[in-house]
């Protein structure tokens, strides 16, 4: 069964695009056959994210448009053979995007990989309307900072009204991945607590990536920090989170917060009330 | 102000970015796709006022406040000295 996969927002810089190249290589490090693909039209980086910026050839909006094939677009990692890159254009704007292509390149992915991962753009204009369209599990990330948790709560509003899934009444699959996390300063009261952000935003969480060097790091050098260094404490975090999506029970041992591991692996097992 | 209080108020601002985010997202949640009914109230008063007495938009101030419990909106129309007079 292929999986949709919408990595969004609503607010810029929070790290979608670092998150949806570490939860792709994750997933494909755990054995599964993935697509990543980046819906920020005019602003494209996953590329550069991936260490792929120099073999680019076609991109979204060619195979949308009919100017290319999907398989001539897709970018096969170097280093995991069931990564995929679909990028997206650079000199078009979001407006090449159509909802009747977006469906088409959708349908055809998940025919070929087990997970189809959009990476969305920021705001809650088309193209990230279009990068959850068609979501069956959507990760809002987002950090412990007043103006990400209110453009987050949007979005959560966006998933719930206008999607595929929404529309039909069905389920869709929505977890919090809190990034950027500070633990002492968290335990300190300078900045709000995992369970702060839970009970505001009222979704489940995926996962706690903590406030890490490693990050910028592995940006630099084109690699997804799951890839480049796996014992990183964000890599880890990273790593259990797609444990989690797969259906795992994990409990977060040191990957969130290395001191206070039982508190934060306790909040994994809270639903929050849908 | 004792060192107490300096220790511990400049320090400890994360339960009011979720007390601010809590009250907010209870009214952002309720608008889901509305018109703000602020906005909508302030401009029917407004034409409401507009059909007995000349305004002057320059000289009308809205405040609204938003509270966990009530909110409040206030508008001060400055009429003109003419308007009570009668004709």
């Amino acid at each position: 069964m292929s999986k949709v996969m919408v990595v969004t927002s609503g607010k810029g810089g929070v790290g979608k695009t670092t998150s949806s190249a570490a939860l792709g290589a994750a997933l494909a490090q755990a054995g599964q056959s993935v697509v990543l693909v980046d819906f920020d039209v005019g602003l494209r980086n996953l590329d550069l994210i991936l260490g792929a910026e120099r073999r680019v050839v076609f991109d979204l909006v060619n195979v949308i448009q009919g100017d290319a094939k999907l398989p001539q677009a897709l970018i096969r990692d170097k280093r995991l053979e069931t990564l995929h890159l679909l990028p997206a254009s650079q000199t078009r704007d979001k407006d090449a995007l159509t909802a009747d292509g977006v469906e088409r390149v959708i349908d055809e992915l998940r025919q070929r990989f087990d997970w189809v991962l959009c990476d969305s753009p920021a705001g809650i204009e088309k193209g990230a309307t279009l990068a959850m369209r068609h979501a069956d599990v959507a990760v809002v990330v987002t950090n412990p900072e007043v103006s990400s948790v209110r453009d987050s709560d949007r979005i959560i509003g966006m998933l719930d009204s206008k999607t595929v899934r929404a529309e039909a009444g069905e389920k869709l699959e929505k977890h919090l991945l809190l990034t950027r996390y500070d633990t002492a300063r968290a335990a300190r009261g300078e900045m709000m607590k995992v369970e702060d952000v839970l009970e505001i935003l009222a979704i489940p969480l995926l996962g706690v990536v903590p406030e890490s060097p490693d990050v910028l790091t592995a940006s630099n050098l084109g690699a997804p920090v799951t890839l480049h260094n796996p014992a990183a404490p964000a890599a880890k975090a990273y790593a259990n989170a797609v444990r989690r999506l797969m259906g795992e029970d994990v409990r977060d041992e040191d990957a969130a917060a290395p001191k206070r591991g039982g508190l934060i692996s306790r909040l994994f097992g809270r639903r929050a009330a849908a | 102000m004792n060192l107490l209080s300096l220790f511990n108020r400049n320090r400890t601002t994360a339960p009011v970015a979720r007390d601010r985010l809590q009250v907010l997202l209870a009214h952002e949640r309720a608008l889901d796709g509305r018109a703000d009914l602020a906005a909508v109230l302030q401009q029917e008063i407004m034409e409401v006022i507009a059909r007995h007495i000349p305004i002057d938009r320059d000289k009308v101030m809205v405040k609204l406040e938003r509270g966990r419990h009530v909110s409040t909106l206030a508008i001060d129309v400055e009429m003109p000295e003419t308007a009570l007079a009668r004709d």
